[in-house]
């Protein structure tokens, strides 16, 4: 794009921004401030993650940008589209075929490999701020580790619930030191951040934040003994590929209690559909009303 | 003056190309990287450990460079754009060709652990001499490191800074158009 | 029912700005409203949108207020986010405000004043009734009378009270680093008062007056008086490195203000009036005013006095007065959340599952 330096970022503002990068890779987990800067997308929509995979992306990198699991929602083909338009990069919406990953709210399901970077767009990258809204007493909170109050908020809800209500943006504890938000994404994607092979970034642009995890990295979700960290997913399979372990959206197909569930993952269940899956292709109806004599209230086709 | 020799040819790119080749050791300590090939900078620097400087420092950065690395200094100042920091204590990245007392650079603080310092070591080479065992963040099983030219005793010199964290000084050993990086979260044994 | 993944973003974003542009633009047969004609005729909206994007610059200010049909938020987001592309050279030397060419100068503190009260243009006395002569194609209005300047120089309020001792004054100048700047390094706490100026002076006109005028209504504030508030163009000035003297670099059009606050006096210091201060691009006196009751308020630790209200807790004020990240942030909610909204409805449903079992046991 004319006018503009290589993927928009001044080299500055790059140098700042990888400055701030190596340091938050060598202490996970920990969130580093930087001099985020005001960009052409509105704050919230993803800016940190931008000056992230701005300041890392190269020539000869492959990128791929989800929203919510997909390569096509809006705000995912107006990133890419601003990649392609100002670092002239090939993108892609195939999952292995890239290098760089730009995510909102998903982890893809494939296994990330050594050679990829995932870059995740955070609202909010402090886990402490429904705790404290102060962030000058939550920066001090970290610094002495002093996270019981976040282990009695998770045991209320094990007394008043029986179980954690939490279910995005569940905190996690990085390399046993630092408490991290992994950004909104379900906890049923909390798993496939321990140990993963690929490097994880975290970019939160309005609250002027960058955080690590780099590869090979425990991270643990909150839980304990007696309760255990468990994920959720909808109990069906993909009626689209019959995946019965990815993660799914509730598609309403009807007025009257109709429901479809499909992966999230677009590219996942392309492939799989590719590779010969077939769902049923068919909606579900409401069974019974929750609460009702007959238990229970699930979906049958 | 050494101001003539020429810095990246192709900045942008030279630069993201530099930078990831750190990222990547960062992120995996004790990988070996190639960075700064075709970089002639003024002695005693290699090009790697050039390619390091001019891909992170600018006017906004505080270098301190070591006196073994004196005669680089106007070619850092110039194509750096940096005015050196005369203090190692207060620098946020400390260029040197020999090891010094890592508890006379900064550690950062509690409540900033990001604020200490980057040591860029060049040293003879890497992948060969000694072995360093590392583990820590970054590593599935604990890796080996060869590297010549660090003191017989670093293993040792480096415990009390690992014992730091979240506090402590991280590492870029840089060698010819080599590097390799040890950050604060590293555990080191003699391999 | 078949069911296929919703496909298509490309081509709804394309469409959709097709729209807008067609939108912007409106009925064709009414003629096309230039910049020019903005920059002259709407001037304090290019002046707030120049204040809250952080770039003085009116032409291109103009040129926002059209892109963005008048929305003054869309239209400094705009500025704000050329601006960050721009190459920051230095800053300028403090500006002598009571060098201003004052077009406008009142206070509320004395009757009269060197340099005496200048009403200038102000719709502070207009009667407020719809003027339909405006909704037709008007003449243009006789021009102003005019007259000679009474003083060459208006010094300002706080200075004619610092003669007497009775008013904090400006404080040392601290030269021993440069002043902070929010667009290159992050907020940090506790916040100078540099860089808490700088907040609000970049802050939205509309969390300013509530703040500010919260102050008013007995959350955190001291009674104030409006020391002076005036408006007028400044001269910029900067020393380059290489000359080593101050160079003008041209005119700002600034509205100050200087909001007198009283202080009863601590076992240290005698009974003295403090200040609080308000600098705005443009004519903005509402917004000055605003800013010099919040940072006033967010003083008061340095009064000892107790911090209870909104107005005075610096982090509260200083996180949420821009107006950029605020509508960012808001308007994101129209983003798909429906992976996180699946996850609550999946632990909704398990959780009445559960309970429900629980009952019948």
């Amino acid at each position: 794009m004319n006018g503009y330096n290589f993927a928009y970022l001044d080299e500055q503002t790059k140098r700042m921004i990888r400055r701030a990068l190596l340091k938050a890779v060598a202490i996970p987990g920990h969130q580093v401030p930087f001099g985020s800067r005001e960009m052409p997308l509105p704050y919230g929509w993803g800016t940190g993650g931008i000056q992230v995979t701005a300041s890392v992306l190269g020539a000869d990198d492959t990128l791929k940008v989800i929203d919510q699991g997909a390569d096509d929602t809006t705000n995912a083909v107006s990133i890419r589209r601003f990649f392609a338009r100002t670092a002239g990069v090939a993108t892609t919406t195939d999952t292995e075929q890239a290098t760089i990953i730009q995510t909102r709210h998903r982890i893809p399901e494939k296994k990330l490999r050594e050679d990829q970077i995932i870059v995740y767009q955070v609202p909010q990258p402090e886990p402490l701020f429904k705790l404290e809204s102060s962030r000058a007493e939550t920066r001090r909170m970290h610094a002495l580790a002093e996270y019981g109050a976040m282990h009695v908020r998770l045991y209320e809800d094990i007394t008043r619930f029986g179980q954690v209500a939490i279910s995005y943006d569940y905190p996690v504890m990085v390399g046993g030191r630092f408490l991290m938000a992994p950004s909104p994404i379900p906890a049923f994607d909390n798993p496939k951040m321990h140990m993963m092979p690929a490097l994880q970034l975290f970019g939160a642009g309005r609250e002027k934040r960058i955080y690590a995890i780099p590869p090979y990295t425990e991270v643990r979700s909150l839980d304990f003994e007696d309760h255990p960290f468990r994920t959720t997913r909808a109990p069906h399979r993909c009626a689209l590929c019959n995946a019965d372990n990815s993660y799914l959206d509730e598609v309403v197909t009807d007025d009257r209690g109709g429901r479809m569930f499909v992966c999230s993952d677009t590219d996942h269940c392309e492939t799989r559909q590719e590779a010969g899956h077939a769902g049923t292709g068919e909606a579900l109806v409401r069974e019974a009303p929750v609460g009702s004599a007959a238990r229970g209230g699930g979906m049958k086709p | 003056m050494n101001i003539d020799l020429p810095g990246f040819a192709d900045p942008v790119a030279q630069a993201q190309s530099s930078f990831r080749a750190l990222l990547d050791a960062m992120a995996r300590p004790g990988t070996i990287r190639a960075a700064g090939a075709g970089l002639m900078p003024p002695s005693p620097l290699d090009p790697a450990t050039a390619a390091v400087l001019l891909t992170l420092i600018d006017g906004d950065a505080r270098l301190h460079i070591a006196a073994d690395c004196a005669p680089a200094r106007d070619w850092l100042v110039f194509h750096c754009g940096t005015m050196p920091c005369p203090d190692p204590a207060t620098a946020g990245f400390v260029v040197a060709t020999a090891l010094p007392d890592l508890a006379t650079l900064s550690a950062g603080s509690d409540e900033a652990p990001e604020s200490s310092a980057t040591l860029v070591l060049q040293v003879a080479a890497l992948g060969t001499g000694t072995k360093w065992r590392l583990a820590g963040p970054g590593l599935k099983e604990p890796a080996i490191l060869r590297v010549t030219g660090l003191p017989d005793d670093f293993a040792a010199r480096w415990a009390p800074n690992h014992a730091l964290f979240p506090r402590g000084v991280d590492l870029v050993l840089c060698a010819g158009t080599a590097l390799a990086a040890v950050p604060r979260t590293v555990a080191i044994t003699e391999g | 029912m078949a069911y296929v993944a919703v496909k298509g973003g490309e081509r709804a974003i394309d469409n959709a700005h097709a729209w807008l542009a067609e939108e912007r633009r409106g009925d064709p047969s009414v003629p096309e409203v230039c910049v020019a004609q903005i920059g002259a005729q709407l001037g304090r909206a290019v002046d707030r949108v120049m204040a809250e994007g952080s770039l003085y610059d009116p032409e291109l200010a103009a040129v926002a207020v059209k892109q963005s049909q008048g929305d003054l938020i869309e239209a400094a987001f705009l500025l704000r986010a050329y601006r960050t592309t721009l190459p920051r050279f230095g800053y300028s030397t403090p500006l002598d405000t009571a060098a201003m060419r004052v077009r406008r100068r009142v206070s509320a503190v004395y009757k009269d004043l060197p340099g005496g009260q200048v009403l200038g243009p102000t719709y502070d006395y207009t009667h407020r009734l719809l003027d339909f002569a405006l909704a037709a194609d008007g003449t243009p209005p006789p021009p102003a009378p005019r007259a000679e300047a009474e003083a060459a120089t208006m010094p300002r309020v706080s200075d004619i009270l610092r003669g007497e001792d009775l008013i904090e004054g400006d404080g040392p100048r601290e030269t021993d680093r440069e002043p902070t700047d929010l667009t290159r390094e992050p907020l940090g706490f506790p916040a100078s008062r540099d860089a808490r100026l700088q907040a609000l002076a970049r802050g939205d006109e509309g969390f300013l007056l509530a703040m500010g005028y919260s102050t008013q209504r007995g959350w955190g504030g001291s009674h104030p008086f409006v020391g002076e508030v005036r408006l007028g163009e400044v001269a910029v000035e900067i020393v380059p490195p290489e000359l080593g003297f101050a160079i003008d670099i041209g005119d700002v059009t600034l509205t100050e203000c200087q909001m007198i606050n009283q202080f009863k006096g601590s076992k240290t210091k005698p009974p003295q009036f403090t200040r609080g201060y308000g600098l705005v691009f443009g004519h903005a006196e509402r917004k000055a005013m605003g800013m010099a009751l919040v940072d006033r308020a967010m003083r008061h630790d340095e009064f000892g006095e107790e911090a209870t209200a909104p107005a005075q807790n610096v982090e509260f004020i200083l996180y949420h007065s821009d107006n950029i990240e605020g509508t960012g942030f808001v308007e994101h909610l129209k983003l798909p959340h429906y992976v996180d909204f699946q996850s609550e409805l999946e632990t909704i449903r398990r959780m009445r599952r559960e309970a429900e079992v629980a009952l019948h046991e």
